[in-house]
């Protein structure tokens, strides 16, 4: 391992253990104790073979909308939108995973999962058009497009697509058909596989093509891209279409491989969650899947915590904002590491707030 | 402004008073609540505007509102439940809105974190911990704040019910309004917070102290976020509820930034915005038109995104050139 890789990894690693103790603190003030929170903690999320299901299983959307947040960033966009890029794409992915009979999975299984990508580029893809036309900015749209997604899915899933069956009172699709859905091989379900390989597909798209290049070139320095050639405007555009795809395929992978349906309401907040990861792996895309992993085994195994220490599953939160904290202030972590500042440490985002 | 800028606005004035004056006259009652409904869904939006405005027109950008706004809404809750005072409560509101914008300047200032990613810090932290230590056995103990009729300014029609007959915490938001106004683009400070925000070398040449001023500045923005938190939960509900700011301290920042971070411009968006809200409540209670209430929902948000694009498209929006950088000392 080279300096620099251990650097890299030293400061994250610091922050997740000063988040932990801080936690603790936390825990302590609660009358209950850290040792049984934590050990249960991992249990639920590592113990057996369900617990690592459902770790591998709550990292999955994370991942995506950390790409969706990630990816944005390279082109110096900030994408609030990853709530409503992902409902979108869940009741899509839903609707033709139940709508559509007799196809063979290979056939069956892709169309839904193209259907709800499609759905999250054009969601996405209005607030980069939008950007790129008329310079309206993508954070307002994006969060006005949340709400509209929120109410168009909510309507969706109440309406045209409500599952009818029994007596059902709830806004839900019906069951997604078995050719559909993503199978789950072993503790390990494929909708995982899927994020991980497009995690490093989008690597290798921003940093090894041309039109990574560009998306980078755009997010650097706008008006140099401009005059080196590059079209900003349908960067900007595709970068949103493509972010609004990636947390899109977070919502259909939900759809399909984990709820078995869309139901209104059960994904709130998910979306939010990518700009954590995003912000945790600091703006890299493989850095992503270890930032999800981490979040999602404490989303799995909060409910052990709440169950066998008795404390409340939020503390999961507070250790999150906590942990973004000490990897966003490295000062203080390289402070206690004695560690002397490297080149790229800090991460700047806000820069790309104020030239639209 | 330029003149041709101040013509349209006179003509969008005189237009809105016509309209409503014939609504008003066609029905009193329902125009009336609608228009009543749009003051009242302004004022958290605007109180979050005004907090957004001062630390942007300084070069700070604040995407942590909505944190602030949740946590000072579970502190006025809090304080107010125990002592029994809704004054208490709306200063414990406002004292914790001060405390989240010192945090938010100690890091983006101070720490130099980005600045985005401390407003994302305190988003997290304050749903985290507002729900960690949440007590669903608590309430109020004391009614929320109630409408103060203003002497014989309520008793006028229409007006008097929209304008003159609120709780107090509205009315002091309008007194804020203009506070601002005059501080932001008469004083000695408001001209030094647009330096610093649009250029931060020149005004450090000329002697001010840029990371001082910005310090003092996001932590002050912060009261007025820490107001609108009282607002939520002491005049606008009546308690506190996980998650209760709901996305509104992002509406915040669109209303402000819609308002070409000026405050009377602010205040026009929110109207704006709170006249959609209200409209859309209005269809939903006496179905208006027989469209599902789902659709009538996006009517604010949908009506904002055209709004945004339009006014982009005239090209009235420009961000303070020194806005999200960091301030090194040269």
């Amino acid at each position: 391992m080279s300096r620099s890789t251990l650097r890299s990894v030293a400061v994250p690693l610091a922050a997740v253990i000063l988040g932990l103790l801080i936690g603790a603190l936390l825990i302590v003030s609660q009358g209950a104790s850290p040792v049984t929170a934590y050990s249960s903690l991992i249990q639920g999320g590592l113990g057996d073979g369900d617990a690592l299901l459902r770790t591998l299983q709550k990292a999955t959307p994370l991942i995506f909308g950390g790409l969706a947040v990630a990816f944005a960033f390279k082109a110096g966009l900030f994408n609030i939108g990853g709530q409503g890029q992902l409902l979108v794409g869940a009741v899509f992915a839903a609707a033709v995973g139940f709508g559509v009979d007799g196809l063979p999975t290979f056939i069956h299984l892709p169309a839904a999962l193209i259907a709800g990508a499609l759905a999250g580029a054009i969601w996405g893809g209005i607030a980069g058009a939008l950007k790129a036309t008329t310079g309206a900015h993508e954070v307002i749209v994006t969060i006005m497009l949340n709400f509209v997604a929120g109410n168009l899915t909510d309507w969706l899933s109440a309406n045209p697509w409500k599952d009818n069956s029994g007596n059902n009172i709830v806004a839900r699709t019906p069951l997604v058909e078995d050719s559909a859905t993503i199978p789950t091989l072993g503790a390990v379900p494929v909708g995982f596989l899927l994020a991980v390989i497009t995690a490093i597909g989008c690597w290798m798209i921003l940093e090894r093509s041309t039109y990574g290049f560009e998306v980078r070139s755009v997010g650097q320095n706008r008006n140099a891209a401009h005059y080196a050639g590059i079209k900003v405007g349908w960067t900007m555009a595709s970068t949103m279409a493509v972010a609004g795809t990636l947390a899109a395929l977070g919502g259909a992978v939900e759809s399909l491989g984990v709820d078995g349906r869309f139901e209104a309401g059960v994904n709130v907040g998910l979306g939010f969650e990518g700009i954590t990861i995003a912000l945790l792996a600091r703006a890299n895309p493989l850095g992503v899947i270890p930032a999800a992993l981490l979040v999602g085994l404490m989303e799995a195994g909060a409910s052990r915590m709440q169950f066998k220490a008795g404390v409340a599953p939020e503390l999961i939160d507070v250790i999150q904002a906590l942990i973004l904290f000490f990897v966003a202030a490295p000062m203080i972590v390289r402070w206690l590491l004695r560690m002397r500042q490297g080149d790229s440490e800090q991460l700047r985002l806000g820069a790309g707030w104020g030239n639209s | 402004m330029k003149a041709r800028q101040r013509q349209l606005l006179w003509i969008a004035v005189v237009l809105i008073v016509v309209l409503a004056c014939s609504f008003y006259s066609a029905n009193g009652p329902q125009t009336t609540a609608v228009l009543a409904g749009t003051v009242r869904a302004a004022t958290l939006l605007t109180l979050g505007a005004l907090c957004g405005m001062i630390g942007e027109r300084s070069g700070v950008v604040n995407i942590g509102i909505e944190g602030q706004f949740l946590m000072s809404a579970f502190f006025a809750f809090t304080v107010t439940s125990i002592t029994g005072s809704l004054f208490m409560g709306a200063m414990a509101g406002i004292a914790t809105g001060l405390t989240m914008g010192w945090m938010l300047a100690a890091m983006a200032v101070g720490l130099k974190v980005d600045q985005i990613i401390a407003g994302t810090v305190l988003n997290i932290g304050a749903l985290g911990l507002t729900s960690f230590f949440y007590d669903g056995s608590r309430s109020l103990g004391v009614g929320k704040y109630t409408n103060i009729d203003l002497g014989s300014l309520a008793d006028l029609p229409l007006v008097g019910t929209v304008f003159f007959s609120r709780p107090p915490i509205t009315y002091l938001t309008m007194v804020l309004l203009v506070v601002v106004h005059v501080a932001l683009f008469r004083s000695v400070w408001g001209m030094r917070t647009r330096a610093i925000g649009e250029h931060p070398g020149a005004a450090d040449t000329v002697g001010i102290d840029v990371l001082r001023l910005r310090y003092i500045n996001v932590t002050l923005a912060g009261g007025f976020a820490g107001l609108g938190g009282s607002y939520l939960a002491l005049e606008a509900v009546g308690t506190f509820s996980r998650g209760m700011s709901g996305g509104r301290g992002f509406l915040a920042l669109a209303v402000m930034i819609f308002g070409r971070r000026s405050p009377f411009g602010a205040y026009a968006a929110a109207l704006f915005f709170g006249f959609t809200t209200a409209l859309q409540n209005h269809f939903q209670l006496n179905s208006v038109f027989d469209i599902p209430p789902q659709f009538v929902g996006m009517l604010p948000f949908v009506v904002t995104i055209i709004v945004v694009a339009l006014s982009g498209l005239m090209g009235s929006m420009r961000d303070p050139a020194a806005l999200g950088q960091t301030y090194e000392k040269g």
